[in-house]
């Protein structure tokens, strides 16, 4: 049998590699990769990433409302604290310029600086919450919910830090006893976790739209799936003038405002 | 070796002494801790899966149905009689057994300090008395609007033609 040359060895060893690089390009590129953590969603046809449009022209129309706010804190047995250093929020609002504080101009708009913007969490196609979580409590999935295990939350705050949008919340009390009337179908939380606003999945899982969707009397919060066309989300995004919040640093917000 | 029979005579009553609880549990049975008297189910005569795998390995079941549930969205349970259940602690477990006649008494007995499981899972029409904290009351301001459970939302969502959830979520 020839000996193998020092040369040879070294030829066979760059194809070798060569041939898996090209393995798993061709992989990449036809998007016949299999995936070990796909969901039923994600295998169907239909990709799917849930996002909200929130029509602020719409939003604002009724002065003082908080229908939306007040249905997710019953669904969602959310607390109720005075102190605002213990306030645990869902879905909140917040005045124009400091929700979009790069969108003003000297002189105008100056009426609308104040106006109450509706957020929530906004479900990042890249979420900064869910890198720094050291016990994978909070993590994204395939249809683009950035989802809560409160059962493994260790209440170590890092997401708070992370996330640039102040969608999260401390439990810093047992929350039981200011929630005014507890619906038994959802659970509490409990002193030491973090929560946050979950796009309702637990009404998704029954084909519902989310709660706050469904009550607000102006239909100025719409909600459907960014990554189908023909959605009415992506129908408004094509008709009109979108933001979002912070788009600059990279997050992918699933929210985005009509203004 | 004057001391053999002090010693050998202690060595025996400490013995007795150290195995005592068993003597006492083999010999009498009054002595025993009564057995729990559980509250069973008047609606259902068949648990989710057999009496003997519930009562051994419940909580193997409860830890394998949340982490399905919440991480994977996986909430149909088919039993092993093909029944198909929910899979939820307050809305099928407790649906038929109840927290204080059934899970709290065998607790106790089995000396199974609480798992706390109850800090956030919530029993059914029950209401935690609210403080002096200010009361939250939607129905108050919007009787329309008082949100107790998510099914009482109107089934029909508002713009069913645009939202297209996949058939294949659970």
């Amino acid at each position: 049998m020839k000996k193998i040359t020092r040369k040879d060895f070294l030829r066979l060893t760059g194809l070798s590699f060569l041939a898996a690089g090209a393995i798993e390009t061709t992989r990449a590129v036809t998007g016949s990769a299999p995936s070990a953590n796909a969901s039923p969603a994600a295998q169907s046809s239909q990709p799917v990433r849930w996002g909200m449009v929130v029509d602020l022209q719409k939003c604002q129309k009724e002065k003082n409302c908080d229908i939306c706010i007040r249905a997710c804190n019953s669904a969602h047995n959310v607390p109720q604290f005075d102190d605002p250093k213990h306030q645990v929020k869902w879905v909140w609002t917040q005045p124009f310029e400091t929700v979009f504080p790069f969108t003003q101009s000297s002189y105008a708009g100056q009426s609308d600086a104040q106006a109450p913007v509706v957020l929530m969490c906004n479900h990042c196609a890249s979420p900064p919450c869910v890198h720094v979580c050291p016990t994978q409590a909070t993590w994204k999935r395939d249809d683009g919910i950035v989802m809560m295990d409160w059962h493994r939350c260790i209440g170590c705050r890092y997401c708070m830090a992370a996330c640039p949008y102040g969608s999260r919340s401390f439990n810093w009390f047992d929350p039981r006893p200011a929630i005014a009337h507890i619906n038994p179908d959802f659970p509490t939380r409990t002193k030491g976790v973090v929560e946050k606003c979950n796009f309702c999945e637990e009404r998704l899982a029954q084909g519902l739209s989310p709660a706050c969707v469904e009550v607000c009397p102006q239909k100025a919060l719409v909600f459907g799936n960014l990554a189908d066309p023909n959605s009415e989300p992506r129908q408004l995004l094509r008709q009109r003038f979108a933001i979002q919040r912070e788009p600059e640093l990279g997050t992918g917000p699933s929210v985005y405002y009509l203004v | 070796m004057r001391d053999r029979v002090w010693i050998v005579g202690g060595l025996a009553v400490f013995a007795v002494a150290l195995t005592a609880p068993f003597w006492c549990a083999h010999l009498g049975t009054k002595n025993l801790a009564r057995m729990p008297n559980l509250a069973l189910p008047a609606n259902q005569t068949q648990c989710v899966a057999p009496v003997e795998y519930m009562r051994a390995s419940h909580m193997v079941l409860l830890l394998r149905w949340r982490e399905e549930v919440v991480r994977l969205g996986q909430r149909r349970y088919v039993a092993f009689n093909g029944k198909v259940y929910d899979k939820s602690l307050t809305q099928t477990c407790l649906d038929c057994h109840n927290k204080e006649q059934f899970c709290d008494r065998c607790h106790s007995y089995a000396g199974v300090s609480g798992p706390y499981c109850w800090n956030c899972h919530n029993q059914p029409q029950t209401h935690v008395a609210g403080t002096s904290l200010p009361p939250m009351q939607p129905e108050a301001a919007a009787p329309h609007l008082a949100f107790t459970s998510p099914s009482r939302f109107p089934a029909q969502a508002p713009h069913p033609q645009s939202l297209s959830f996949p058939r294949s979520m659970p």
